[in-house]
């Protein structure tokens, strides 16, 4: 056994409004630049849908992901290492920019200076591509809330793996959003396709990043990934990815997109997991046990064992702590009402989901029976197939069984606390219908309904102790366009060295704004100091002690590193 | 055979400050552009044509590259000493370079179109990039050229330039340029070769430096790859001198 801990996270698809907040923070944050036009590292699509690109779920066409091999080992389902340099100059599986969208914009211009005429000026749009006009006929969301998805979705590859009467009266009954991310995969297939090496996987947190110095836009990774989340920057040439916002989990912070989400649906926490059996969980035969495989792997963080194990493997405690206070580890594996996305490609995902329940309630309610019935749903979540089915397709491989579970608890969980809101006794026979106790949903309720950012968000912060006691160490003037701008290097504007993440600076001005004192102990800003006194930190502390303080600076004012 | 300066420059000196500039100019952009350095792909944009011309081109290039390598660096003495003749080297070396050039020249001409007539990939085109490209495709062009003039259509024979430019080149490599056996060498392949060194001079500062990382390690590495974060203080390695003191 060799404990690691991976940051993960889970989302209650129950509550995903669709209103793309997480997208478009997400967007600002970190792709809001030339040659990322196209780029979501967080997307929001409509189920039953065509995703982010087109039909990326479709792996016999895009080949992502992995795939079992005769002799039980796993490769990788685009070709093994020998394929990949072999179609190297040009990748037959990589999916062009028609299959996302051409990025364009407007001629804003056009409305302000154009000159008087009989006609109101428009502003036409442009590809950013080309500079040419164009005719906008796709974009990330162009199938939003079932837009003109009565010509699109039968390309849905989740429903093709479906009967046909399913496919078609799906769209009256069943619609739902699925927010996606990076998964930080376990056993991720973008970092095996890498040619160069650039994308690990962090040993310390388990998330899966880009070397932005080491890439050299082979853009297997692209064709590796079968969530289609590593992208290529047309500008720079080179690949990027979601970070799960690094910067911001090192300092304990949530990511933009959960931060930021209205719904509050999303989870962040640890998990600890055995990386000796990644590959053997990886390589299980049936498709269908790839969930259960999975969760066999992820490691109880309350097992003393495995608290022993986690510290001969180095998980400093803090970590230990916030692996056993996770609300990942408790909605995977004491719920159970978490689930992966898409198992079957062999990848461990990390991002997971609770399937949303709301679409049976409304089915019901519509139907004029009362949908907050314990007995009601129950009976609706073993009936209505279609939901159970397309929701089986997405997180179980097919088996509805754990997703009819999950439903099951989630009406169970409704329908008892419906009973308490109305003053009565919490039905504890409706709990142990669902194999849960009374105390068990009220647990889960608060975690899902009311859990408060600290119970959402249990991340703890990157060991750098050292670091947070930093002032930033220094301001990127490295190439014209002036101090932080990053501007052009030799060969352009991609060239040169990267605008750094001052991940340190981050930590150092998190732990400044959050602390108690004015300022950093120890450091004096003479720019403020006055000239009188004698302010802690001026000077090295006496060794023998006795002298420290004696002489307390006696100037007024709100000055740093004055009288503490 | 005399030699006058105009040719000690070109067979003496310019191969010379070529490789030194090429040496120079990759380690210092290694160095100081590895964020630059990228293949810089286009097939986001397009995919059809490049199915086509990246694989014929650069597969080309490859046997092009072993052809120089086996003509270039393999003196006349071995390939007789293992019993290859110089009429089967020859034939050989005519028939298959024909073959590697053909390829060559074809994947050239369809990403040249390609890159001209496909909007998005023509306006990610920098100028350096144009620059590069008339100098590759000369280069290309005056060897695909010297080798149907002299070879394919040079009479019985061919030109046997195992017995002027390999020795040559292979004297520039012991620092004791053979310059007098360059003065009657046919022009078509004087052109190639002063080409040739003037790309040398270019490659390092264009996205010809995507041919020195070609993954050759990749098949020996473990799939996954696992890294620590890095526990350096700040983004960039300190300056001499400012080192933090522990």
């Amino acid at each position: 056994m060799k404990v690691m801990a991976q940051m993960s996270m889970v989302m209650n698809l129950d509550k995903c409004i669709g209103c793309h907040t997480c997208s478009v923070t997400c967007k600002q944050a970190w792709t809001n630049r030339t040659g990322m036009e196209y780029v979501w590292f967080n997307n929001v699509e409509t189920r039953p849908g065509l995703g982010y690109p087109r039909t990326y779920q479709d792996q016999d066409r895009w080949k992502g992901g992995w795939k079992l091999k005769k002799n039980g080992r796993l490769t990788l389902r685009a070709g093994g290492r020998w394929r990949k340099l072999a179609t190297i100059f040009s990748n037959p599986l990589m999916p062009s920019i028609q299959d996302y969208y051409e990025p364009w914009t407007y001629e804003y211009d056009m409305l302000l200076n154009a000159p008087q005429g009989q006609h109101t000026p428009v502003a036409k749009p442009k590809s950013l591509l080309t500079g040419d006009d164009m005719a906008i006929t796709w974009s990330a969301n162009w199938d939003d809330d079932l837009g003109g998805s009565t010509k699109t979705m039968q390309q849905d590859p989740v429903l093709q793996h479906m009967s046909e009467h399913v496919a078609t009266e799906l769209e009256k009954t069943f619609m739902f959003y699925l927010p996606r991310i990076c998964e930080h995969c376990l056993n991720p297939a973008c970092v095996a396709s890498c040619p160069s090496g650039a994308m690990y996987k962090r040993a310390e947190d388990g998330i899966v990043l880009v070397d932005q110095d080491r890439c050299r836009g082979w853009r297997m990774c692209v064709t590796g990934c079968p969530y289609k989340k590593v992208y290529f920057n047309h500008k720079t040439g080179k690949a990027e990815k979601c970070t799960l916002c690094y910067p911001r989990i090192e300092v304990g912070l949530p990511t933009v997109c959960s931060e930021t989400c209205v719904g509050r649906l999303r989870y962040l926490g640890l998990v600890l997991y055995d990386a000796d059996r990644v590959g053997t969980a990886a390589a299980t035969e049936s498709e269908t046990d790839l969930y259960a495989a999975q969760r066999s792997i992820l490691l109880d963080p309350h097992d003393p064992q495995v608290v022993a194990q986690a510290r001969r493997d180095g998980i400093p405690e803090d970590w230990i702590a916030a692996a056993q206070a996770s609300p990942i580890w408790k909605l995977i594996s004491e719920y159970e009402v978490a689930l992966p996305l898409h198992p079957e490609y062999r990848t461990l995902p990390m991002v997971w989901y609770i399937p949303p329940l709301s679409p049976v309630v409304d089915v019901v309610a519509s139907s004029g029976n009362d949908g907050e019935d314990g007995r009601t749903l129950f009976a609706a979540i073993s009936q209505l197939r279609i939901p159970l089915e397309y929701l089986a397709g997405l997180f179980t491989a097919g088996d509805t069984g754990p997703v009819e579970k999950v439903l099951r608890r989630l009406a169970a969980m409704r329908a008892s606390m419906r009973e308490v809101n109305l003053g009565n006794e919490l039905p504890e026979e409706v709990a142990a219908a669902v194999g849960m106790t009374g105390q068990q949903v009220r647990d889960m309720y608060r975690l899902l309904a009311i859990a408060k950012y600290e119970e959402r968000y249990v991340i703890p912060a990157a060991h750098t102790e050292v670091a947070a006691d930093l002032e930033e160490m220094a301001c990127s003037l490295d190439f014209e366009g002036g101090p932080g701008m990053g501007g052009g290097g030799p060969f352009g504007s991609t060239s040169g060295v990267p605008t750094p993440v001052a991940v340190e600076n981050f930590h150092a001005l998190a732990a400044r704004q959050t602390a108690d004192r004015p300022s950093t102990p120890g450091r004096v800003n003479l720019l403020n100091w006055d000239g009188n006194g004698n302010p802690d930190g001026l000077f090295p502390p006496h060794t023998d002690g006795a002298a420290e303080h004696a002489e307390p600076s006696d100037d007024a004012g709100p000055q740093e590193g004055g009288p503490r | 055979m005399d030699v006058n300066v105009g040719q000690i420059l070109l067979w003496g000196a310019l191969p010379y400050v070529s490789f030194a500039v090429f040496v120079v100019g990759l380690v210092w952009r290694y160095r100081y552009d590895k964020f630059g350095w990228t293949t810089r792909s286009s097939e986001l944009y397009e995919r059809r044509l490049l199915r086509l011309g990246s694989p014929l081109f650069h597969f080309g290039l490859l046997f092009v590259f072993l052809g120089h390598v086996a003509g270039l660096v393999i003196p006349k003495s071995w390939t007789r000493a293992v019993g290859i003749s110089q009429e089967a080297y020859h034939l050989g070396a005519t028939y298959i370079g024909s073959l590697a050039a053909l390829a060559l020249v074809a994947g050239l001409v369809i990403l040249i179109y390609r890159r001209r007539t496909t909007g998005a990939v023509f306006k990610a085109t920098t100028r350096n990039d144009k620059t590069m490209y008339v100098f590759l495709a000369a280069v290309i062009l005056a060897g695909t050229y010297a080798t149907v003039r002299t070879q394919l259509l040079g009479g019985h024979g061919g030109y046997d330039y195992r017995e002027t430019i390999s020795p040559w080149f292979r004297s520039l490599w012991v620092l004791h340029p053979r310059v007098e056996l360059m003065t009657s060498i046919p022009a078509a392949f004087a052109v190639h070769i002063v080409l040739a060194s003037l790309l040398f001079c270019l490659w390092p500062f264009t996205r010809l430096v995507h041919a020195f990382s070609a993954p050759v390690t990749y098949p020996l590495r473990p799939y996954v790859v696992y890294r620590s974060r890095d526990e350096r203080l700040g983004s960039r390695a300190p300056r001499r001198g400012w080192e933090r003191t522990k």
